[in-house]
């Protein structure tokens, strides 16, 4: 029988996935979008399923408003992307250190 | 096991893989299609937990729009791949390290002391015939969350002139018309007067 703990579970398992994807990947900008993007996914998952085991829509319509800002936030990271590849010519993070920070 | 106990693993089997494959993958092309099967693992999943409206939602925003997009910078920019990928192996450990811990203290809390198993989160029952998911969260959300739903109109419109105003240049040294200017024009900027002095016709 699937019990509430599945879903978490599986949740939680895509959660750590995209940990471990920000720390494989940490040269290239659009993975790390990507990741952030899954880790988006995860938790949605969790809203998800405790929505619907609680039989609460408030988990549901905080769902449709992750996806609201996750799709704004993926199109101006992709424009800040264009921008920067046009004036650097690379994405590579490690070459961008203009800041000195 | 019942059918959608087989579904679920089935489709969180492909989820999983997805995400393994999005993480580890070289080319980001690849690697954007896979998160687009993971979208699509997610989106079953959550129809068989009768969540349609954002299923399908999920389906048609994500990859139909963000996920196209991301194609889409992903094919545009010409990205030198190999300096990109230095330092995978060194990072692996502790990577995988660091998201092998996470993992357990999760599971650990998840599966311990019966938390969310069957008696304390009993499964819900089946929606009955007639009912409209999509109904019910319009409902829901047009009436407790009309002002949040207003703001995300309001955020989503400030990321659009956002994304514009990033990318939108100025090339210089192109030629093009601005036609405000041309109507405006006037008579002296486009006539210029020469009085030329007359001399006596020479003959021969």
């Amino acid at each position: 029988m699937l019990t509430l703990a599945h879903f978490l579970t599986l949740g939680a398992i895509l959660f750590c996935l995209s940990v471990a994807g920000i720390f494989l990947n940490r040269k290239n900008v659009i993975i790390l979008l990507m990741c952030i993007e899954l880790m988006l996914l995860a938790v949605n998952m969790n809203f998800v399923a405790f929505s619907r085991y609680l039989g609460n829509l408030d988990g549901q319509v905080f769902v449709f408003f992750i996806l609201t800002v996750a799709a704004a936030e993926a199109a101006i990271g992709l424009a800040i992307l264009v921008v920067l590849f046009r004036n650097r010519g690379t994405i590579n993070v490690t070459e961008l250190d203009d800041l000195k920070g | 096991m019942p059918i959608t106990e087989i579904v679920f693993y089935l489709f969180s089997l492909v989820l999983t893989m997805a995400a393994v494959m999005v993480i580890t993958v070289r080319n980001p092309v690849y690697a954007a299609l896979f998160l687009v099967l993971a979208f699509f693992s997610s989106a079953a999943i959550w129809m068989l937990l009768e969540v349609e409206f954002l299923a399908i939602v999920l389906v048609l925003v994500y990859v139909g729009a963000v996920m196209v997009l991301f194609l889409f910078v992903v094919m545009m920019l010409d990205i030198n791949l190999t300096p990109l990928k230095e330092g995978f192996m060194r990072y692996m450990p502790v990577g995988v390290g660091i998201a092998a811990v996470m993992a357990g203290e999760l599971l650990l809390v998840l599966w311990s002391r019966g938390r969310f198993d069957a008696t304390a989160f009993p499964p819900p029952p089946a929606n009955p015939d007639g009912y409209s998911n999509t109904k019910a969260v319009g409902e829901w959300m047009y009436t407790h969350f009309l002002l949040p739903f207003e703001v995300a109109g309001i955020i989503l419109l400030v990321a659009i002139i956002a994304a514009i105003a990033l990318t939108l240049r100025h090339r210089t040294g192109t030629k093009v018309q601005d036609p405000a200017r041309q109507v405006q024009v006037r008579r002296d900027e486009r006539i210029r007067i020469v009085s030329v002095k007359s001399e006596p016709r020479q003959d021969g």
